[in-house]
Formats: C-alpha cells, sequence, structure tokens
C-alpha cells in the first residue's frame, strides 16, 4: 500500500515541479523547482529498485548540475521580464507539438504493453543475490569498461572544454612567480651602509 | 499495482513538458537548457523501468551513460552561455546569428 502512496507521490511531485520548471517567471525559481523533480524522480528510480542510479541522480543532479545552474543564473545580470516577450505567441504552436508527441508516446506505450515484444535474450540478468550497487558495479568493470572509460573521457573532454571557453588572459596582473622568489638572494636584496654622524641616509 | 506503464507515462509527461518548455521559453537559454535535463531525466526515468520490467540490469548502466553525457552537456552549454554572455550583454539566443548560419 505504501508504495502505491510513494509512487503516486512521487509522479505527481515530478510532473507538478517539472511544469514549475518551465512556467516560473524567475530562472532562480525554475532552478529551486528543477532540484525538487530531481529528487522526486530519484524517489521513483529507488522504487524501481535502482538504489545506485537514484542515488547518483541526487548526487549528480542535485550537487552538481544544479548547482551550476543556480551560480550561472545569479552570476549573470540578465533582465529576465525582457526575455519573458513571445511567452504567448509561442504558447500555441509548443503546446500543438507537446500534444502531437504526447499522444505519440502514450500508443507506443499502449502498443508496447499490448503486443508485449519478447526481448528474449536480455543481456545481463538481475539477480537478487547481491545488492543492486554490487551488480551494477561487476557489469561496469567487466564488460562494460570502454563503454566506462568512455564516460570518464567525454567527462574530461566535457571539463576541459568548459574551462577552455571560460578562461580569460587578463593582462596587467601581477602574478607570484615562484623561481624568481627562490633565486632571490640576500646578496642582491640587501645593502649595508654606514653612514657617518650626523649625516643623513638616502633611500 | 504499479507497472511499468505508469512509469512510461510519468516519463512521457516529463519529455513533453521538457518539449513545451523549449519551445514556450525560446529567448531564454537558460530554461532551455533545464527543459533538456527534464527530457534527459524522462529518458534515463524509461531506462530505469525497462531495466526493472525486464530484470535486466543494462538499462541502468545506460542510464549512467546518459547521466554521464547530460552533466558534460550541462557543463559546456553554461560555459557557452558565459561567453555568449560576456560578448552580447544578453542571453535572447532568438536572434543569435553570429556565426550566420
Amino acid at each position: 500500500m505504501i508504495q502505491y502512496i510513494a509512487f503516486w507521490l512521487f509522479a505527481s511531485m515530478v510532473i507538478a515541479s517539472a511544469t514549475m520548471v518551465i512556467l516560473a517567471r524567475n530562472p532562480v525559481h525554475s532552478v529551486m523547482w528543477l532540484i525538487l523533480a530531481f529528487f522526486n524522480a530519484a524517489g521513483l528510480m529507488l522504487l524501481a529498485g535502482a538504489e545506485f542510479i537514484a542515488m547518483l541522480l541526487v548526487i549528480v543532479y542535485v550537487g552538481a548540475v544544479a548547482v551550476l545552474f543556480l551560480f550561472v543564473v545569479m552570476m549573470l545580470n540578465i533582465d529576465f521580464a525582457e526575455l519573458r516577450a513571445g511567452f504567448v505567441r509561442y504558447l500555441p504552436l509548443g503546446a500543438l507539438v507537446a500534444i502531437i508527441l504526447a499522444v505519440e508516446l502514450i500508443v507506443a506505450g499502449a502498443a508496447w504493453s499490448a503486443g508485449k515484444v519478447d526481448l528474449a535474450a536480455r543481456a545481463a540478468p538481475a539477480v537478487t543475490d547481491r545488492s543492486n550497487i554490487q551488480q551494477i558495479g561487476e557489469l561496469l568493470y567487466t564488460r562494460y569498461i570502454f563503454l566506462f572509460e568512455a564516460a570518464g573521457i567525454v567527462l574530461l573532454v566535457a571539463m576541459i572544454g568548459a574551462i577552455v571557453l571560460t578562461h580569460r588572459q587578463r593582462g596587467g596582473v601581477r602574478t607570484q612567480n615562484i623561481s624568481l622568489q627562490n633565486q632571490r638572494r640576500p646578496q642582491d636584496a640587501t645593502r649595508l651602509v654606514d653612514p657617518g654622524v650626523g649625516q643623513g641616509m638616502e633611500l | 499495482m504499479i507497472s511499468v506503464g505508469h512509469y512510461l507515462a510519468v516519463s512521457a509527461v516529463l519529455f513533453t513538458l521538457g518539449v513545451l518548455g523549449i519551445f514556450i521559453n525560446r529567448k531564454n537559454i537558460i530554461v532551455i537548457l533545464m527543459a533538456i535535463e527534464l527530457i534527459l531525466l524522462a529518458v534515463n526515468i524509461n531506462l530505469v523501468a525497462f531495466s526493472a520490467a525486464l530484470n535486466d540490469l543494462v538499462g541502468q548502466v545506460f542510464a549512467m551513460f546518459v547521466l554521464t553525457v547530460a552533466a558534460g552537456e550541462a557543463a559546456i552549454g553554461l560555459a557557452i552561455l558565459v561567453i555568449y554572455f560576456r560578448g552580447r550583454g544578453t542571453i535572447a539566443v532568438d536572434d543569435a546569428n553570429r556565426m550566420k548560419g
């Protein structure tokens, strides 16, 4: 019984917060609704028995992607009211495409549940004697090791690309030169003088 | 009984909301990127639901790769957005024609 309540709660919350993401006037609020949507989607995946993906969703999306969005939204000084113009103009076309898409998806889902395409050869059947995370780890580090490394390369390229794109070389900045500091000797830096009595000293 | 069909319905609605978000927020690229994240989330829910229904773990492995690509896409997209804003002072993308494409 609790599963039904949890499913309907998570499902309705994820849809409601997704609606708010695309309708919110302030993009900061959009990001907050997005975080809520991700949490509830993680709950949905937890109900389906995919604990690893659920935790990954919380860590990657809520912990990294949503915070990245928040940083960018708050860093840029943007007139959001101006960007809202045309909202009503695009609504009919968008709604038309959305309705067509929704009908197509529902037909596809219904056809799948009615016809029951028999996927006889399962690539990696799940077993019950080990936890979900252990099974995924065994798959990832054996059969899908190259895909796993390719995912790492994708992340590396994304990281380098983002850094290269946003890095700015500013002129006239005094930066620390450590080798120059280490090469400095006392005899170059200090001077011992012996001024006579009554004589000043010029620096 | 919660079946895979319920999950498919949720993910279909989520996907549709993502597409609708791209259409109605055509000027605001930040919200467009968030709508793309919603679409990828819908895809992930589909993958996980089928993985659970068919008792096959490959769906979850693949969902992880989708997650990876989504994170990289968000990082690159926001980096491009930052340099675009630096050059133009606005992020209205419906008149972005610098590359004359």
